[in-house]
C-alpha cells in the first residue's frame, strides 16, 4: 500500500516530466487491496509447497503445552491432537494490542484488518506514534484519504527523535494532521456502514482538555502484545516476563527450559524485524541439526520506517549516542540533500537529511547511521553491511560517491553540528 | 531523461495498484524544458559559489604559451595572458564522431546535444555500446519513441560482460531494438529530411538501410586537448588516447602542471572520481593534507532501464587475476517486491558477488541489476573499502522489504550448480 502511495505521488511527478497526466487522478481501494491479497494467499501457498517439499507435516491447529515435551493441538473443529518433540521452538509472534476502551473491539480496526479490508476506510484516525502508526497514516494519505493521527506521547519510540520530528513534519507537509498528547478516552458509532460513521471521544494527556472528532474508520496501532499467554508455557517453566510478555532468551536462543527456543517478535530484547526472525530461526536450525556453531548477529540490525518519505537507520540514535558515549566523545555529520529526481519535479529542497555520529574512541567509527530521503531501505542495507566491517569516518570520506544517487551525500558529509554551520546542500 | 522514462513505468504499474489513470502521451518539449533549466541552474548555482569563495571566472578558450602562463582568448577574440605557480587541466572529454562517414558530424547528434532538443528527436538509431549509448537508448524507449542500437561488437566492454549481457537483454524485452555486430557505412539525408543509414552485419558481410528522424552517435569520448598547446608547456600525452599522464599526486610531466577528471590518463571517467581528485588535490596544494585519491573499488552505476551497479572486479577480472579455482561467486535472480502487483517481467533482475574462495571469503567485486541499482550500492562500496568479507555480508541482517536485502541474502554459489531463484517472502 505504500507503493501504491508512492506511485500516485510519481504521478503527480511524472507531469513535470512531461507526461501528460490528467490532474485529477483517482484510486480505487479494492483493485489495490484484491492485487494484495492475491500477491500475500500466493507468498503462504509458496511456503506450504517449500514444507512439503522439505517433507514437513504442517499442522493448522492451536497448540499448547500440557507437559514436558508434550503439546496438544486443537484445530478449527474443536478436534484435538497430541504431539511430543524433542526440541520445540516458539515463534508465535504478537498481535495488535487494543485500547481497553468502549468501542474499541467493536468499532475499531488494527493493522491486520487494513490489507484485506474490503472497502475504502475513508476518513480515518490513526491512533498510535509507532513505525506501523506512521507508515499505515502515510500511505492512506498518499492515496487521497484526509488522515489524523493521535498520539498519547512520543513518535517512534526508540528511534532517533530528531529524525521522528523529520519524518512527522514530512507527513504534515502532505495534509496528514498530528493531534499530540492525546488518548481515546470512547469510541461510538454513529452510523453503520462500509465504512460507518464513527466518534471519538480523547482525553489529553497532560491536562483536563477533551476533544471529539468525526472519522469513518478507526484503526488502532499503539503497539503489539506476544502471544505466549495461552500456550501453556507455565506449564513447563518457561519463564515468560510478566510485564512485556516477552520469552528472555539466551544467545543461541535458548529459553529457561533447555530443549525449548524462542525466535522473533516474542524474544526479549530483540528487535521486532522480520528478517533478525528469519536470520535467527535460520542459525538455530544450523546449530541444532547442521554441525554449525554461528549465532545470529543482533548488533547493528539495520531498520526502515516506511512512511512516504522513508527514514532508514543503523546504530545508534543520537540520544542514545550521547547517553553510552557522552557528547564530547561523538561528532555528528549532517546534511540536508535534495534528490535530483525532486528537482525537476519541484519538490522541497530541504526536507531529506542525512546524519552520522561518529565515536572519537576507535578511529571514528560510525556508531549511528541516519537518511529521511526515497528508497531509505535501499540506502541503509549497504551501509549496514560497512558498518558490521567497522566503518570510519576516514573511509567513508576515501569512498567514491556514485553521481547520482541520494546515497553519495555520505560520501562528502562535511558539516558538523558542532559547528553549528549551515547543512542546505549546493550545486551538483 | 532516464527518470522521466521510469515515470513512464510508474504511471503504467500505478493502473495497477488502483489508480484510474490511462497511459498517457509525453510532451518532449515540455521535459527538456524542465532539464534544460536545471542544468542551466546548476551552472549558476556554481557561478555563484566561485563568486563567494573570490574565485576569478574567466570565460575564456586557454592554451598553453610556456610551462607557466596561458593565454585565453574570449568570445569577442581578444588575448589575455595569465600566469600561475599551480596550473590544473580539467578540460574533460567530448562525444567522438565517426571519421568514416561523411557529414556523420552535419547529419548526426551526441549525448552533448540531446538534452538540449527543443523538439522530440522521433525514431532514433544510437550508434554506439558505451552506458552513454546504452543509457540514452533506454531513456528513448521508455518515453515512447522507436529506437534502436547498433553495436559494432560488444555492449559495456569494460564491464562485467555477464551483466553486461542482461543489461542488453531487459533493454530487448522491453521494446529497444538491438543490432550486434553492425556497423555504419554512411548516412544520407532524404528528401523529406530523414535520415537514410546504411550499414553492414560484419559477421554475414550483408548491407542493410533504415530511416531514422534523429542519429546518435555515442561511440567513446576523446580528450579535449587538442586545442591547448600541451607540447608548449611540455605536457606529455599518451599518444594513442591523448591523455595526459599524470601521477599519483595528479602531476602532469611538469610538475607544477596538474590534471584531473576525463583528461587525465588512466583515471575513471566518472564525475564523482573527478571532483573528489580536485578536492584532495586543492588541499595538498594548501598543505592541508597529504592524501591521495585512491582510484581503488570505484562504484559506478550505468542508468539503464534496469539499472545495473557495480563496485571492485567483474567476473572475468576476478579469474584472470586469482585464478578460477581460488574464486566463489556467489548469485541470486530475484523479484523486487513493487514488480509484482504490476506483474512485470523481472528475469534480469540479478546479483553477483565475486569473493575469494579462501575463508573469510574477502569480496572482490558486487554486481547488482535491478531498480535503484545506486543507491543499493553505494552502501556495499563501502564496505568494500572496509574489507568486507562475504562472511561480514552474510551476518548483516536484511531490511524488509528491499532489494538491497538480497545481496545480504546471496547463499547459492555459481560452482554448486544450484538454481539461483530467490523464492519466498
Amino acid at each position: 500500500m505504500h507503493q501504491a502511495a508512492l506511485l500516485g505521488q510519481a504521478l503527480t511527478d511524472s507531469r513535470k516530466f512531461g507526461w501528460e497526466c490528467s490532474q485529477q487522478v483517482k484510486h480505487n481501494w479494492e483493485t489495490m487491496t484484491e492485487a494484495i491479497q492475491k500477491h500475500v494467499g500466493s507468498l503462504n501457498r509458496s511456503y506450504q509447497r517449500a514444507l512439503r517439499e522439505k517433507a514437513v507435516a504442517y499442522v493448522n491447529s492451536y497448540g499448547e503445552f500440557v507437559e514436558h515435551h508434550k503439546i496438544k493441538a486443537t484445530n478449527g473443529k474443536g478436534q484435538e491432537t497430541y504431539y511430543t518433540a524433542a526440541k520445540f521452538v516458539i515463534a508465535t509472534g504478537e498481535r495488535p494490542r487494543y485500547l481497553g476502551i468502549q468501542g474499541d473491539k467493536e468499532y475499531c480496526i488494527t493493522s491486520d484488518d487494513l490489507f484485506s479490508l474490503p472497502y475504502c476506510p475513508g476518513a480515518t484516525l490513526v491512533v498510535g506514534g509507532s513505525s506501523v502508526a506512521l507508515e499505515c497514516a502515510g500511505f492512506l494519505a498518499g492515496l487521497g484519504l484526509e488522515v489524523t493521527v493521535m498520539v498519547s506521547s512520543q513518535l517512534l519510540q526508540g528511534f532517533d527523535q530528531e529524525m521522528a520530528e523529520k519524518v512527522a513534519s514530512s507527513m504534515q507537509q502532505l495534509g496528514v494532521r498530528f493531534l499530540r498528547k492525546f488518548v481515546p478516552v470512547e469510541v461510538q458509532q454513529l452510523e453503520k456502514g462500509s465504512p460507518g460513521k464513527l466518534k471519538v471521544v480523547a482525553k489529553s494527556t497532560e491536562g483536563t482538555e477533551m476533544i471529539e472528532g468525526l472519522y469513518n474508520t478507526v484503526l488502532l496501532a499503539i503497539g503489539r502484545d506476544s502471544c505466549t499467554k495461552k500456550i501453556g508455557l507455565e506449564k513447563i517453566g518457561v519463564k515468560v516476563n510478566e510485564k512485556t510478555g516477552k520469552i528472555p532468551v539466551n544467545d543461541v536462543e535458548q529459553s529457561s527450559v533447555p530443549y525449548v527456543y524462542a525466535v522473533g517478535d516474542v524474544v526479549e530484547g530483540q528487535p521486532e524485524l522480520m528478517p533478525v526472525a528469519v536470520q535467527a530461526g535460520r542459525l538455530l536450525a544450523r546449530r541444532l541439526f547442521g554441525g554449525r556453531l554461528e549465532k545470529c548477529d543482533y548488533i547493528n540490525a539495520p531498520t526502515v520506517v516506511f512512511t512516504p518519505l522513508e527514514y532508514g537507520c543503523c546504530g545508534y540514535a543520537e540520544e542514545k549516542a550521547v547517553e553510552v558515549y557522552r557528547k564530547e566523545n561523538l561528532e555528528v555529520y549532517h546534511t540536508l540533500f535534495w534528490p535530483l529526481e525532486w528537482t525537476v519535479a519541484c519538490r522541497d529542497s530541504n526536507t531529506c537529511y542525512a546524519k552520522i555520529i561518529y565515536s572519537k574512541f576507535d578511529n571514528d567509527r560510525v556508531i549511528g547511521f541516519h537518511v529521511l530521503g526515497p528508497k531509505a531501505g535501499e540506502i541503509t542495507q549497504g551501509f549496514a553491511a560497512a558498518m558490521k566491517c567497522g566503518l570510519t569516518k576516514q573511509l567513508l570520506d576515501d569512498t567514491i560517491g556514485i553521481h547520482p544517487t541520494c546515497a553519495q551525500v555520505f560520501t562528502t558529509l562535511e558539516i558538523t553540528k558542532s559547528s553549528g554551520l549551515d547543512a542546505t546542500q549546493k550545486g551538483c | 531523461m532516464h527518470q522521466a522514462a521510469l515515470l513512464g513505468g510508474m504511471i503504467h504499474d500505478a493502473s495497477h495498484y488502483g489508480w484510474k489513470v490511462a497511459q498517457p502521451l509525453h510532451d518532449w518539449g515540455k521535459m527538456a524544458e524542465a532539464v534544460q533549466n536545471h542544468v542551466k541552474s546548476l551552472n549558476w548555482g556554481h557561478r555563484v559559489q566561485l563568486q563567494d569563495r573570490k574565485v576569478k571566472y574567466f570565460n575564456f578558450k586557454a592554451s598553453f604559451v610556456n610551462p607557466h602562463m596561458v593565454c585565453g582568448v574570449s568570445k569577442g577574440g581578444e588575448e589575455t595572458l595569465l600566469s600561475a605557480d599551480h596550473i590544473v587541466i580539467a578540460t574533460g572529454g567530448r562525444p567522438r564522431y565517426p571519421t568514416h562517414i561523411e557529414d556523420a558530424l552535419e547529419y548526426g547528434i551526441t549525448s552533448d546535444d540531446i538534452f538540449w532538443l527543443k523538439e522530440s528527436p522521433g525514431k532514433t538509431l544510437v550508434v554506439g555500446a558505451s552506458y552513454v549509448a546504452l543509457e540514452c537508448a533506454g531513456f528513448l524507449t521508455g518515453l515512447g519513441l522507436d529506437t534502436t542500437v547498433m553495436i559494432r561488437s560488444v555492449p559495456l566492454r569494460a564491464f562485467d560482460q555477464q551483466m553486461a549481457s542482461l543489461v542488453t537483454e531487459h533493454m530487448a524485452v522491453h521494446g529497444t531494438r538491438i543490432l550486434r555486430g553492425c556497423t555504419p557505412l554512411r548516412v544520407e539525408k532524404l528528401s523529406d529530411g530523414r535520415l537514410q543509414v546504411t550499414w553492414v552485419d560484419l559477421a554475414s558481410d550483408k548491407k542493410d538501410t533504415g530511416t531514422f528522424d534523429t542519429v546518435l552517435w555515442a561511440i567513446g569520448r576523446v580528450p579535449e586537448t587538442r586545442g591547448l598547446n600541451l607540447e608548449k608547456a611540455g605536457v606529455r600525452t599518451n599518444p594513442n588516447t591523448q591523455k595526459i599522464l599524470v601521477d599519483a599526486q595528479e602531476a602532469t610531466s611538469v610538475p607544477h602542471i596538474y590534471a584531473i577528471g576525463d583528461v587525465a590518463e588512466g583515471r575513471p571517467e566518472l564525475t564523482p572520481t573527478a571532483i573528489m581528485a580536485g578536492r584532495l588535490l586543492a588541499q595538498r596544494l594548501c598543505s592541508r593534507s597529504s592524501d591521495l585519491m585512491d582510484y581503488d573499488n570505484v562504484p559506478t552505476t550505468v542508468f539503464t532501464p534496469l539499472e545495473y551497479g557495480c563496485v571492485g572486479l567483474s567476473e572475468e577480472e576476478a579469474v584472470a587475476r586469482h585464478g578460477e579455482e581460488r574464486v566463489e561467486v556467489y548469485h541470486a535472480y530475484y523479484k523486487p517486491l513493487e514488480f509484482v502487483v504490476p506483474e512485470r517481467d523481472a528475469s534480469q533482475c540479478y546479483i553477483k558477488m565475486v569473493c575469494l574462495r579462501e575463508p573469510p571469503q574477502l569480496v572482490l567485486g558486487l554486481h547488482f541489476l535491478g531498480p535503484n541499482a545506486g543507491e543499493v550500492t553505494q552502501g556495499f562500496a563501502l564496505g568494500i573499502k572496509c574489507g568486507a568479507s562475504y562472511q561480514h555480508v552474510m551476518r548483516t541482517v536484511g531490511i524488509h522489504p528491499t532489494c538491497a536485502e538480497e545481496v545480504a541474502k546471496l547463499r547459492i554459489s555459481k560452482r554448486s550448480g544450484l538454481d539461483p531463484t530467490v523464492t519466498g517472502c
